[in-house]
Formats: structure tokens, sequence, C-alpha cells
């Protein structure tokens, strides 16, 4: 028992975490933390970028060693082979929030042709413009005239955001909401990103055999495909949710698995687009369904969420987070989950074989994302309602199957604020007639504030669940840097009891505690999903509007990263930081890049000069915080800012 | 914003938005909803509803959308645990506390509850302007708003003086667990009002939103900020009205509520009670509630936290010295000895000498001294005569340095100073004399002032004090031929004689777009700027409002335009002004920062001009008061048909000469004609109109464009038989 405890400890240090781990053992059901035991020794050659699958010539790989094969068949070598294994998984990451904004963008044009809800439904049944205000500001950036009807601006903007993905030569739009500054760094390097869809592929073209073989061209080509991702496809996700889902502002939420109910039909939803979600929000309220599951003997419909659709409906609604990535299998482990629902990216192919040890039912939704033998209801935000409703019904009416005697739901449940965004800080801070950002301006030029951290991502099982972001966002706070958070970073610590107001009081600085109080804000601000990773871009450019800490992002005394990173789309977001002038430190492994020394030294150092911002790779979270830490007091310095005042 | 804060601030909004719809309600059941509401002597209806919602509320009805809005402010009151973001919805509360805090003053006012006993209430927008150029010239640094009681009266006096020596205007009022500032100053006999930086408001918390929509009007009278523009005006008080609030006493619910409203406009709070600080900055310049125990510290805290720049005038005399004393009287039961006036014979005189006849410092008394009064007596003859000398001093500055020792002499707290030459009138208080105030304190004064505000001109000041009968009369006639030759001299300059004119770039401090251009034919419109003033205050700072612009090459004599000079007014309006006609009323005038003495107006019924001066309060035949024609100009904006100008431009040469000068004026009030009548006599008779004043109507003639026009026909006024003014 003892040492199976002192396991435990290793695999994460979320009590609820490591309850479900002991029952997933108990009952010998495996999990990601067991598969990747049974992975070890992971392929080296892989882990160093190595190995190349491009073409059949090969498989070819590298010897790191330097005494065999130093090229593969066509000659590539290290630095080319490590950088086009890069470079398409930057294409990948992109597409995947790309493709997301895309199918936002096209719920949009559906809502403005009044397409998207059955006919005759009740309003609260279909999409609508639920933010008015932010439709016209965004039509605006696309220069068409807001003296129209909500339905013919959406429509008109619809059409010129599906415009973006398929552009093929010009500048995307949003790119002109980075400073002035920034948007000439890009012209000049030539990676302002010209169409969504035309960057990432040009990307993949650019990898495939014999066509680039710079490495340096490879990275430059990848930031451009970031930044199409930055500042477009996740850039119009959020922008487009906000629209027709309405823009979060500060709610409370609680998180982790003890938000599961005992005598609730419990209904997960899991994956990342929140348009099926939002429904399923409001078909949890059906009275009819309610009925059916108080017939069934159950109290009520209990909704919660896991991963980034968790964080959407949380941001706009304060639905409870059931837990992050590496609490998907976990959550059915408890074995109080009817339905667990999902649509696209981060869903564990384990899924189904875990809810076939328990009554609980995975269905998919998406027909990007299916399983072999799932039940699968194909969701269109034309059905979309009834697509929710019936998915809730076989829920309630699985309610009947769970067997008590195996459920087991921890305790641990944590309260939290969310639902931060670029637009309501202007409120937050200032009221309605003073709407500003000066106030965190200042609280940064005063040295109250020592600098911006944005802390992302997600879980790896080769990390200590959660202990990474935890405890890197704790000294981070210590140390009077404020906290930005998405994604399922954001969900470690709230889990922890970061994201609560009270949380200033007991691991801030007294300097940020001192703005905390003054705004009655956690120190760690959620500012949503990961394709709200863009909210943070905007933000820090309204940041350099507002004067004072210098012209362009890479001045900001800010810093970025993503410690437990797994997904390609970290990559991506990685690349389009760094692109955008930010310092950011991956934690976990380093990318597949240790092979070419050229290129981990470009990644790491070479891209500072052109760009402003560069990687990092560590993976300790004390030493991580000081890197942050000294970066952004480099960045002070520079900007010649006073010191710290409590220091 | 603490949480605690947060929550008083919160309740007491909400509190307030109740009493504002109570009374409301109350007023329209008994005076019916078309019921007129409004404050005196304003052109801004309810001004924190004019300025920040474009409101233009004129009867009870028009209330009811503001109050609608202020609700919509309100807040919910931050929960006791794992609470939302606060700070902007205090700020929210606050500014909704704002609103309904005016509209339960304008409903007092109907009830006729306003002014509160030994009040000013609600203050007009004439103060306003005829306090501009304090604000600018440093003579006003900034505002204190104190609200409530401090512990005792005596410090409640020492904070009152402190802020007056550092010129700082105080609104006094609120109270304090029952009392009130207000009555402690009393207590005390100490003098209230404008003139001496003090004004009591009211003794409660509600009627400190007069300070406030007052501040407001700043923006809308000096920085071109137009009704609606919120967050300009907001901004505008944040970075040019240096406001404070200072809260004495206890600080509860509705203080927080109002406190809040002021946080919003940029303006700090300090308290004397153990609060907790609000010290993060960006909606203030600095902290935006700080608390400061000490009576000691707590002057110097709130200069501080609002970075309030003080120039304080150190002179070594007995008593108190600084602008915020200027206005004070002293009354003849407070009076020791006095000088001029009709007590006795007495001038000024300031003259320059080569510099070895100056020993600096110097002060003679000639003749007994004001312990030496005879008894029985409360006058004496006196004769101030300082002597200058300085490599760049000018024989033309000795008038603007003269007309110093007004200011100078009255700057010193219980001695008051009114006229100049040798039609002066000092008069000095038993308790300045009581504390050991001597007449060589005045060459003290004089001496240490002039080196401050004029070292760049004067080297050296003696002076020389003659108090016996027979040297003041022998003294005298040299003083008058002096003033005689000044007069000629004035009187044969004019634009044409010089190559330079000078701009007056002062106001751009709370008037960021007007450029004023004084010539010797035309001062600034404040009245307060001469061409020789602007020329001397070159000389003594090169760098400062006055720089000299060469005139260059005339592009249209008719309306007196200049190429350099417009190429100026361009760069320093920036870029908003292309041109200005300093002789036209009607092509290109010049623009107004807002403290202008007088207001020009196309009458067009009457093809002529009528002129208003900032003291007439009565309605004027354009149909509009100076308080509503003085709304369309100012904040540096042209206004073809209006124009602010300095009294004594209108006897001027250049007076709207494109459009015929003072032939065109067909109105004046009678103190204004008054004022200047003489010099309108004489400039009558130089245009050959002899009888042209008498046919200039005033109010008592005419308050309407018909009754004026009739009265025009009448007397037969030239401007009838003129060309088409429109």
């Amino acid at each position: 028992m003892d040492n199976l405890k002192q396991q435990d400890k290793r695999q994460t240090i979320d009590l609820a975490t490591q309850e479900m781990l002991q029952k997933a053992k108990k009952e010998n059901i495996k999990t990601a933390w067991d598969r990747l035991q049974a992975q070890e020794p992971q392929c080296g050659f892989g882990q160093l970028g190595l190995c190349c699958t491009v073409c059949n010539m090969g498989p070819c790989r590298i010897d790191p060693f330097g005494e065999e094969a130093q090229v593969g068949v066509c000659g590539a070598n290290a630095d080319t082979i490590a950088a086009r294994n890069l470079a398409r998984k930057v294409a990948v990451g992109s597409s995947a929030h790309s493709d997301h904004g895309r199918d936002v963008a096209h719920t949009l044009s559906l809502t403005s042709e009044s397409h998207a809800h059955a006919p005759g439904g009740h309003a609260h049944q279909h999409y609508t413009i639920l933010d008015a205000e932010k439709l016209k500001s965004v039509a605006r950036e696309f220069t068409i005239d807001t003296n129209k009807t909500k339905e013919q601006i959406a429509k008109e903007l619809s059409k010129k955001l599906l415009e973006e993905f398929g552009r093929q030569e010009g500048e995307l739009v949003f790119t002109k909401r980075a400073p002035k500054k920034r948007q000439d760094i890009w012209k000049k390097l030539n990676i302002t990103p010209r169409g969504i869809d035309r960057e990432v592929v040009e990307l993949l073209h650019t990898t495939t055999m014999g066509v680039d073989n710079d490495y340096k061209n490879i990275i430059n080509n990848s930031m451009r495909c970031a930044l199409s991702d930055g500042w477009g496809g996740s850039m119009v996700a959020t922008e487009v949710q906000d629209i027709i889902l309405g823009s979060p502002q500060p709610i409370r939420g609680k998180v982790n698995l003890g938000v599961l109910k005992e005598n609730y039909v419990n209904i997960v939803v899991h994956g990342h687009e929140p348009i099926l979600s939002e429904m399923a929000v409001r078909a949890s309220k059906d009275p009819e369904l309610l009925k059916l599951a108080k017939s069934l003997g159950a109290e009520g419909i209990n909704l919660a969420g896991i991963c980034c659709t968790a964080n959407e409906v949380l941001m706009r609604h304060g639905i409870p987070v059931a837990g992050n990535f590496l609490q998907q299998e976990l959550a059915i482990i408890t074995g109080a989950v009817e339905v667990m629902l999902v649509d696209v990216q981060c869903i564990m192919p384990s899924l189904q074989e875990i809810a076939s040890c328990f009554h609980s039912k995975l269905i998919t939704t998406n027909s990007k994302a299916r399983f072999p033998g799932v039940i699968h209801v194909e969701f269109n935000p034309e059905n979309a309602y009834e697509v929710a409703k019936q998915i809730i019904r076989v829920g309630v009416e699985n309610f009947a199957n769970r067997n008590k005697e195996r459920v087991n739901i921890p305790k641990q449940e944590m309260d939290l604020v969310a639902g931060f965004t670029k637009e309501n800080t202007f409120h937050i801070l200032g009221g309605k007639y003073r709407a500003t950002y000066r106030p965190l301006n200042d609280a940064i030029i005063s040295g109250r504030i020592r600098g911006l951290a944005g802390v992302v991502g997600c879980n790896n099982p080769k990390q200590t669940h959660d202990y990474f972001h935890t405890a890197l966002v704790k000294e981070l706070i210590k140390n009077d840097v404020l906290v930005l958070q998405t994604g399922c970073s954001a969900i470690a610590c709230a889990k922890q009891g970061l994201l609560i107001p009270e949380a200033a009081k007991i691991y801030a600085g007294k300097g940020l505690q001192e703005i905390c109080e003054a705004v009655g804000i956690p120190p760690v601000l959620h500012l949503g999903s990961c394709v709200d990773n863009s909210r943070i871009l905007t933000a820090a450019s309204h940041i350099i509007e507002e004067g004072g800490l210098g012209k362009d992002l890479s001045d900001l005394p800010a810093a970025g990263c993503a410690p437990e990173w797994m997904s390609e789309k970290a990559i991506a977001i990685g690349f389009y930081f760094v692109a955008s002038g930010v310092y950011t430190i991956f934690g976990a492994s380093p990318f597949s890049t240790l092979g070419s020394k050229n290129l981990t030294d470009y990644l790491t150092n070479g891209l500072e000069e052109s760009v402003g911002g560069r990687f990092e790779f560590c993976d300790d979270p004390l030493k991580m915080a000081e890197l942050m830490i000294r970066h952004i007091d480099k960045k002070r310095k520079a900007l010649n800012l006073s010191p710290l005042i409590y220091q | 914003m603490s949480k605690v804060i947060a929550e008083l601030v919160i309740r007491g909004s909400q509190d307030i938005f109740k009493q504002a719809s109570d009374f409301l309600d109350k007023a329209i059941k008994e005076k019916g909803p078309a019921q007129k509401i409004g404050f005196p002597e304003t052109a801004f209806y309810l001004p924190a509803a004019n300025a920040l919602l474009g409101a233009k509320v004129e009867t009870l009805k028009d209330v009811l959308p503001i109050l609608e809005h202020a609700k919509s402010l309100l807040p919910d009151i931050p929960s006791e645990k794992v609470w939302l973001p606060y700070l902007g919805d205090a700020l929210n509360a606050g500014m909704s506390t704002l609103f309904c805090e005016e509209i339960i003053v304008a409903l007092r006012y109907l009830y006729g509850q306003e002014p509160q006993k030994d009040c000013n209430g609600f203050f007009t927008d004439n103060i306003l302007r005829s306090l501009g150029i304090q604000l600018v010239d440093g003579r006003m640094s900034g505002f204190a708003a104190i609200l409530g009681a401090a512990p005792d009266n005596k410090t409640a006096v020492e904070i009152i003086r402190q802020l007056q020596e550092r010129n700082i205007l105080i609104f006094v009022g609120s109270q304090s667990e029952g009392r009130s500032i207000i009555d402690q100053l009393l207590e005390e006999n100490i003098q209230m009002g404008w003139d001496n930086y003090i004004v009591p408001y009211g003794r409660d918390t509600i009627s400190a939103v007069y300070a406030l929509n007052w501040a407001i009007r700043a923006a809308l009278t000096f920085g071109g900020v137009k009704p609606g523009e919120a967050q300009k005006c907001l901004m505008y008080m944040k970075e040019r009205v240096l406001a404070f609030a200072l809260a004495l006493g206890k600080v509860d619910e509705i203080k927080c509520a109002t406190a809040a409203a002021a946080i919003n406009m940029g303006f700090p709070v300090i308290a004397d009670t153990d609060i907790p600080e609000i010290k993060a900055s960006g909606i203030t310049t600095y902290e935006a509630l700080v608390k400061e125990l000490n009576y000691k510290n707590i002057v110097p805290r709130c200069i501080e936290v609002r970075g309030i720049k003080v120039k304080v005038s150190s002179v070594p005399i007995p008593v108190a010295y600084a602008a915020a004393f200027e206005g004070e009287r002293v009354r003849r039961e407070q009076l020791y000895v006095e000088f001029g006036g009709k007590a006795s014979a007495a001038f000024e005189y300031l003259t320059t000498l080569e510099s070895n006849a100056v020993e600096d410092g110097k002060f003679e008394l000639i003749g007994p001294d004001i312990d030496q009064l005879e008894k029985g007596k409360r006058s004496m003859p006196l004769a101030i005569i300082a002597e200058v000398a300085g490599r760049k001093m000018q024989k033309d500055f000795e008038p603007i340095l003269e007309r110093q020792i007004h200011r100078f002499v009255n700057y010193a707290m219980g001695i008051m100073h009114v006229g100049q030459r040798d039609m002066n009138w000092i008069r000095i208080s038993n308790d300045t004399f009581n504390k050991g105030f001597r007449l060589k304190h005045l060459g003290v004064i004089l001496h240490a002032m002039l080196h401050q505000e004029y070292s760049a001109i004067v080297d050296k000041v003696q002076v020389k004090l003659y108090t016996r009968q027979e040297d003041v009369d022998k003294m005298v006639a040299t003083a008058q031929k002096a003033y005689g030759e000044r007069d000629e001299r004035l009187s044969g300059m004019n634009d044409e004689s010089v190559d330079t004119f000078y701009s007056c770039l002062l106001c751009q401090s709370f008037a960021p777009n007007h450029v004023c251009i004084v010539t010797p034919e035309r001062l600034g419109l404040c009245g307060a700027y001469s061409w020789l003033d602007a020329k001397a205050s070159y000389e003594i700072t090169p760098t400062g409002p006055n720089q000299p612009i060469i005139k260059g090459g005339i592009t249209d004599d008719r309306l007196g335009q200049w190429k350099n000079i417009n190429e100026f007014i361009y760069n320093k309006s920036n870029k908003t002004v292309e041109k200005v006609s300093m002789y036209s009323l009607m092509d290109a005038p010049q623009s107004s920062c807002g403290c202008f003495e007088c207001i020009a107006a196309v009458i067009p019924e009457a093809n002529g001009v009528m002129i208003v001066h900032r003291d007439h309060s009565g309605m004027t035949p354009s149909g509009m008061t100076f308080t509503t024609l003085a709304g369309s100009v100012g904040g540096g904006v042209q206004t073809p048909g209006f124009l602010g100008i300095g009294k004594l431009y209108i006897v001027s040469r250049k007076f709207i000469s494109a459009e015929g000068g003072l032939k065109r004026v067909v109105w004046m009030p009678k103190e204004l004609k008054d004022i200047l009548a003489d010099k309108l006599k004489k400039r009558a008779e130089e245009l050959g109109e002899s009888g042209l004043i008498d046919k200039i109507a005033d109010e008592t003639i005419a308050t309407t464009a018909e009754e004026l026009v009739s009265f025009l026909a009448k007397v037969n006024h030239p401007a009838l038989t003129m060309e088409p003014l429109i």
C-alpha cells in the first residue's frame, strides 16, 4: 500500500486523480500512465527527431553519435530531417485550431441565414447573435458597414471570415491587431500569413521529399503557418464563438472529479468545439429530460466538462470542470458517468475500452472523429439542439444501468473564477466609463506587477500530472508575475486553488497582491480554451497600445510556457508566440530536434535576433520560473522601468 | 479598490439611487412631469448628465432616463468568498452616484432647499471661466474637496491654512458624526468665499457633487470636449484638473460612493482614518485611496498623491503669504490701518534707475511706522516707491512690474490691496499688525517677489516708503508725470508700428488646441495679457508660453492675416486651426480657451454685433445669456459670428475692423458701457460718430432682437445702413 501511494505521487499531485488511479489499478483498468510505462524506453531516434519516414526510400535514420549514416537515402541531413518533422507538427497543430475556426465561422454563416436551428423551435434551441457589439466591432475590422441588421452583418462577416481560409494573397485581417512594429517585422521576414489554409498546405508541401532543405527556411515557413493559426484560425474561433455563444464575463465555477454528482445523471462533454456543448448545456435543462431523469430516480442532470470543451462552457456558463486531459479516462472510472459526449481533438482512443468496463456510453458527434463500434450521432448546427437532446436522453436512460457499487466519486472539488477576456479586461479595470488597460500597464510600470506570464498547454504522463503547472505558477505569482492561463494548464492550477481571488493573499507577492486586492481578481487569470490563446495575443497588443511598455510585443516584460505539453497544437501555439516576439519555454521533454544541433540552436538562440522571441526547454518548474523571471527582468531593464516596489 | 471599500461604495450607491428615485417620484407626483428643473447660471443643464451622456435635462420627465441609466450601473455587492472582480463595478457604482447626487441637488433647488445656510450651492459656469487664468498661471495650483470634520477646530484651521498656503482652492462641507468643517471654520471666524479659496458647498456628502459637476464643466468649457464624449471628458479631468478629495472623520457608505465618482475622474481620495488603501494607479495618476493619520503630513500627502506642483513663495514676513489670500477682504471691524482710498493720500510707483543707484534689498521708511499711529487714527498717507535695476530691464516693463504690487501685497494674509497708481487703497488688519507686521515688510514682499517672478529682467530692487503728508504730496507729482508719459507711449503703439506679435499658449494646459495672438491693439481675451505683458513674459522666460512671432508679410490687411501668424497657429493648435483673422468676427475669427472677459456675437436681425461681459447674468438680444453664449465659444474652436475678447479690445482701432469696428456694436450691458465709458466716447469720436454710445442699446432698452431693432431704427444706428454682415 505504501509503495502504491508513493508511485501515485509520482504520477500526479492531484488527490482525486490519485484516488482514481488506485481504483483503476484495483480494477485492472489501464490508463495513459500504464501505457506510457509499456512504451518505455521510448524510441530514441523519434525523440531526437532523426527518423524520417517522408518517402519510400526510407525509413531512414541518422546516427546521433556521428559514427554511422549522417544522411538519409535522399541525402537529407539531421538538420533537414528534424526541421521537416517539426514543421509537419506545426502544420498539423495549426490545422486543428484553424479547422475548428472554420467550423465556427460556418456556424455563423448558417446562423445569419437562420439555418442554424430547426424550424419552430424555441429561441434557446438555436444559435443566434448573442454579442451584437462584438459582431459589429469584428465586422468593422473587415470594413463591413455595420449599419445593418445583425443577420446581414453576420452574413457578410462569415463570408469574409471564410474567405480568410481560402485567401491566396495579401494579409490576414486579424494580423492588423498586432502592434505596427510587429507587423513590420513579419513583413520584413516575409512571414505575414496570407491565407489560413494556404499556409498549412504550403508548409506541408515544403516538407515533402526534395523540396525545402534549409532548416532555417523551414522554421520561418513554420512560423508563418503558426501565425495563420494564432492570428488566423484560432482567433476566428474565439471571436465567432463569442459572437454566437456570448462573450465570457467573470464567472464562478467548480473543478475536479468531485463535481460529478452521485445522485444525478452525469453527462461529460469532452473535446474542443463549444458549438455542440453549448446546446448540451441548454438541453440539460430541458423539462422533458429533467422529468425523465426524475422518473428514473435521478435528482437531475449534471453536465460537466473535460479539456477545452470544459473551458468553453465554464467561461460562458460556469459549467463545472471534471478535469483536464489526463483525467478523461478517470472520469469514466468513477463509474458515475452516463454519457461522455466527444467532438474533436485530445480524445484518447482508449476511452471506448474504458467505457466498456462500465455502463458509461461514449458518443461521438463529429464525422472527423469516429471510433469503431462507438455510437455516433452526427451533429450539425441545423439540428444541434435535437442532437444534444437525443444524446442527453441516452445518458438519462442510461442512469438506470449505473452500478452503484462501482461508483466512487472523489470528494475533491475546488472553486475557481474564470471568464477573463481581452475585452472585459477594459471594464474590469476601469468600469464602463473609464474602460482601460491603464491600471495594468501602470501596475507593471510602477513595479507592483513584475510582468506577465502565459502558462498554457496540456498534461503529459511523462510529467507528474499537474505538478509542473502548479509549482511553476506558484513560483511566478510569488514573484509578482501575473499569470494568464488557458486550456488544461488552467484546470490544473484551478484544482490547486490558484484561480480564486483568495489565492492572492496566500500565494502572491506583495505587489501583485495589492493589484489583485484593488481589482478583485485572482493572481492567475483563466482566459479560456486553447484557441483562446488568441485572447492573450490581442490582450498583449492592447497593452502595447495603452502605452508605456514599448512598441512591440517583444518589448513586454512577459514570457510564455507550456509546462506539460504533449500535443502538436502546443507546438503550433509555441511557434506563433515565438513568431509574435514572445520568449516561450516548453517543459516535459524538448521538441524532437536535439538530433540537430544547428536546428536546436536556431530555435533557442538564432530566432531571437529575427523575431525577438525564442524557444527554451526546461524540465524543472522552479528553474523554468527563474528563466521566465530573468527574461521579464531583462525586458523591464530594457524599458527602463523602476525596480519592483517590494523587493 | 479593496473589497471592503468596494462593498461600501456599492451599498452607498444603492442608497443614493433610492434617495434620487424616491425624490423624483415625489416631485413628479407633486409638480408634474413637465415641471422645469435645473441649476442657476449654467449652459450645461445638469452638467454631469450633459457632459457624460449628452443629455439636456430641462424637465422632471427628462430626469427619468438619467435615473434609469444610473440604475443600470448599479452592480451586485461582492460575495464573501470567491468574489468576482469589483473594481470596474465599484467605479460604475461611483458613476451611478454622480448622476443620482446631481439629480438630488437639482430637485432640492426645485424645492428651495439649496443652497444650504452659509453655503454656496451650485457653482456657476462663470466662476470657472473667471478662475481660468489663475489655474493656468499657477496661482491656483489645484483643488481640494474636504468632506467631514477635523477632530477639532484647530486642526481644521491648520489644514485649511496649509492648503491656502499652497494656493489650493478648497471646497468644504459634508460632515462626520454630526460635525461639519463648515461650522468649524465659521466658529473660528475664517473668511470663506471664492476670493479666499474656501468655498462651502453644503453640510451633507451629496452636495459635494457641486464640486464634481463643476470640475466636469472644465472639459466642456476649455477642453473642446463635446457633451456625450464621456471618456474624453473624464480623461481631461484626470490629466488636467488637479483635484483631490480629503475625507476627514469616519468614512461612511455615501462618502465611499461619492469618492468612487471622484476616482472615475482621476481624483484620488485621502482619508485621516484607518481605511484599506487602494494603491493601484491607472484610474488615478497615482494611488487612488490612501490614508494619512498624522495631520502634520496630511496636506503634503494630498499634494503628492495628486501630483500637484506647488509654487510656494517663501517671503519672510510674520503672516502667511500665498495667492490664496489675494481675495481676502479686511473689513472695517478688523481694520488696524489703511492707506489711500478715501482715507488718505497714497500712491505706488515703480521706476528704473542706473544699476549703481540701486542697492539690492535696501529698505527705507521715511516717516513713522504703523506702530506709531496717532491714537484714534486709523489711516496714514503712504508713498510706495520701488526702484529697480537690471541689464535686461526696459522702460516698457515698468508699468507691468508696478501692476504686480497689487498682487504681491494682496498675497499677505490680513492685508488688502485695491487699485493701482495713485488710486490705490491698502488695509492692514489688527491680527496682522498684532502678529508683528510693519511697513518694512511691504519692502520685504516687493523685494522677494520681484526677484522671484522677474529675476530674468530685474537684478536689484530697493524700496522706499514715505508716510508724511508733505513727502507724499511732493513725490506724487513725479509719479503722475511718469503715469502720463506711459499712457502716451501706449496709445502711440499700434499693430503697424511693431514687427513682432506674441503668442500666448498659457491656457494650453487646459485648452490644448487654443492659441492666442496678442498684438499691441488686441490684448489677450482674458484681459490679463497685453502685448507688453507678453513681451516682458518672453524676456523673463524665453521658452515660455509667450513666443515672439515675426509677423512677416501680410496676406489680408482687411481681415488681419499674416502668413507667419497662420503658420504658427496651425502648428501650435495641433493642426486644428489653419488660419486666424485678427480683425474679423465673421471670417476665421480667433478661437478661445474659455476664459474670455466678454463675448461678441452677431445679431443678424440688427446687422450688428452685441457684446456681453462675464458679470452680466441677464438675457441678451441674441436670445442667450453670457453663460449659454459661452457654451458655443471656447475649447480652441473657431466659431464665426462669435468671439471671446478682452474688454479693452472693444475700444481698440482694430476691434472687428473687418466688419466696420465699433460702429457695428448695437448692444452692451450698461455696466460694461460704464466701465469703458471714457474710452468708448473717445473711440466713437475718432470714428466720427460722437453720438454712437447713446445709440448702443443696453438691457434697460432691449433684451430681445425685436426690441433692439426697433430701438436702433429709432436712433438711426449706423449698423443698419452698413454692408450686410451675413
